[in-house]
């Protein structure tokens, strides 16, 4: 069991000053930080058992192969599904979702077949169906948001979900609004439509327990790096039957069973979709950030992460002019605000020069900050060793700011 | 407030961000020409009446930062009235300033644009406004983004 108690210890990097003062880092929706268990597991994996996996038969390929096939356990575990094979190791959460649109998409989807989003998807949920629909002349539809609360509108789910509904693919957690949709009830609902579904965790694998099977979903899709792992490692869940039947997405070594000049078979899943040298190191360094998350308690890092939210929320309101967006209610470990009379990118140099590290912009959701009527806001994430401190060090910092503008 | 901020954000900067000059459309515009930064979501559109060479009218309107806004409507008091080729020699002398520091000899709007180059993130947004000028002058009906202009 990680300890709560001495947890800034664990990472290394929260440990120094930004332009002279104490960093506060509230940029972790974008990437969290690393302990260090994940860094030595990563170092430890290339000082000692790096080699190719899969291929070679001398002893470190071997133990760099068990190195990789046991963080695949390890993440299915993580998200607790049915076995390791349902766990396809990508680059990320966009490289998932893109796997599955090109993959699942380009085999099922044909003229005339909806498939379904909800409008407060990241550009990496929405793109890859973009591209997948002009190439099949299958066509977009979306569930509403309802204004700044940033509730996905449910009733319309009924009337939306018609037969040519082929796919349902909607984010868990939105990294604008902080809604927590409601995954497994969606899922339902899809399911009874005979309907697949897709769920972007990317923004809630890190922050509470994900479990495939209780949520019933076909694909989930996520990063290592927003969970305490590395960059350039994420995974795809597929429910074992639906990427059997999938036809491979990308061709090269690894993933073959058979080569002839003209034609060759493939390997069953997931080796079919990992063609080439897989990222193996950072998977064995996501096998220790399951690890580290686990040990703190995935239930005990939801309650940190949402008082810290809803903590945040109330705090920010108290800000003369504030707009803040998402649910009143329940949120994520995030909040989102604007100001009429200050751009958020001058909030983030503001806030910047006093050692806190924010996010502003359209946070990669564009069609979302258009019909909010906004060109972008202001984002503070939190992680498991972001403080109440902070938020008041952030409250304080923003009042400056706003102060400041306003002569 | 660090001395580096206030730099960025001196007097002329929030001035200009507060009460924008030559905002809007004007109607007698012959040339039209947009900019945006995608990486940030700013934008800028600048709408100019040009008279042989030379710039009769100007206007500008978009949403940004204030050293966006504030960049795009001095570049507006600056160029109205001159040619086209002093227009781009004033967008010469701006890039020097956002990008080396180096504040200009001759008493100067412009010269609160020097803290801009200690913030390196924030040269895009000062120029903005300027590459859609320079769009606008050229016709080329293209818009200008920040993503495959030098700064
Ligand atoms: C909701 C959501 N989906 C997808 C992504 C994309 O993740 P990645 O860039 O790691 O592929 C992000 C990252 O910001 C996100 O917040």
């Amino acid at each position: 069991m990680n300890s709560w108690k001495n947890i800034r210890d664990d990472f290394p990097i929260l440990n120094q000053e930004a332009n002279g003062h104490p960093l506060v880092y509230l940029d972790n929706a974008a990437t969290t930080q690393k302990p260090r268990a994940v860094i030595d597991a990563l170092s430890r994996f290339y000082e000692r058992d790096n080699a190719n996996v899969h291929r070679g038969l001398h002893t470190l390929s071997m133990r760099a192969t068990a190195g990789y096939e046991g963080a695949r356990a390890r993440v299915a575990a993580f998200v607790n599904a049915a076995a390791p094979e349902e766990i396809v190791f990508t680059r990320g959460t966009t490289e998932s979702i893109n796997l599955v649109a090109a993959s699942w998409g380009g085999a099922n989807l044909k003229p005339g077949d909806v498939i379904l989003l909800t409008e407060m998807e990241h550009h990496s949920n929405l793109v890859p169906w973009q591209l997948v629909a002009k190439r099949t002349g299958a066509t977009l539809r979306f569930v509403p948001v309802n204004g700044d609360e940033g509730l996905l509108d449910l009733p319309s789910l009924d009337r939306l979900l018609t037969p040519e509904v082929k796919v349902f693919a909607f984010t868990h957690v939105s990294n604008t609004l902080g809604t927590i949709n409601p995954a497994a009830a969606l899922c339902a609902r899809a399911r009874n439509a005979g309907v697949v579904t897709v769920v972007d965790a990317a923004q809630s694998i890190g922050h509470m327990p994900v479990d495939v099977r209780a949520m019933d979903c076909d694909f989930l899709a996520f990063s290592g790096h927003k969970m305490a792992g590395v960059t350039g490692i994420g995974a795809l869940y597929g429910r074992r039957a639906l990427l059997d039947a999938m036809p491979p997405w990308q061709g090269g070594g690894g993933m073959i069973a058979h080569v002839d000049f003209l034609e060759s078979r493939w390997k069953p899943a997931p080796e079919r979709f990992e063609a080439g040298t897989p990222n193996f190191g950072d998977a064995v360094a996501l096998g220790a950030a399951c690890d580290y998350l686990d040990g703190l308690g995935r239930a005990e890092i939801q309650r940190h992460g949402a008082a810290l939210g809803r903590r945040a929320y109330e705090v920010l309101s108290g800000i003369p002019g504030i707009r803040l967006l998402g649910p009143r209610g329940e949120r994520a470990a995030l909040v989102s605000f604007s100001f009429a009379d200050v751009h958020a990118h001058d909030v983030v140099t503001f806030a910047d020069q006093d050692g806190i590290a924010l996010r502003g912009g359209h946070h990669c959701n564009q069609p979302l900050m258009k019909k909010l009527g906004l060109t972008g806001t202001t984002r503070a994430s939190f992680f498991v060793y972001n403080t109440e401190k902070e938020i008041e060090v952030l409250a304080a910092s923003l009042r400056r700011t706003v102060k400041f503008f306003r002569g | 407030m660090s001395s580096d901020l206030t730099d960025l954000y001196q007097h002329v900067i929030l001035d200009h961000n507060r009460r924008p000059r030559n905002r809007g459309r004007i109607p007698t515009a012959n040339r039209v020409a947009h900019g945006d930064n995608p990486t940030c979501g700013d934008q800028c559109s600048v709408f100019l009446r040009l008279e042989g060479d030379r710039i009769a009218d100007i206007s500008f309107d978009g949403s940004g930062c204030a050293i966006s806004q504030a960049s795009a409507s001095l570049m507006t008091t600056q160029v109205k009235g001159k040619t086209a080729a002093e227009a781009r020699a004033l967008y010469d002398h701006f890039h020097d300033i956002v990008t080396t520091g180096r504040e200009p000899e001759e008493i100067s709007d412009v010269a609160a644009f020097a803290g801009v180059h200690a913030f390196p993130a924030r040269i895009k947004c000062a120029t903005l406004g300027w590459h859609a000028f320079l769009n606008a002058l050229k016709d080329d009906p293209a818009p200008a983004t920040t993503e495959n202009t030098p700064d």
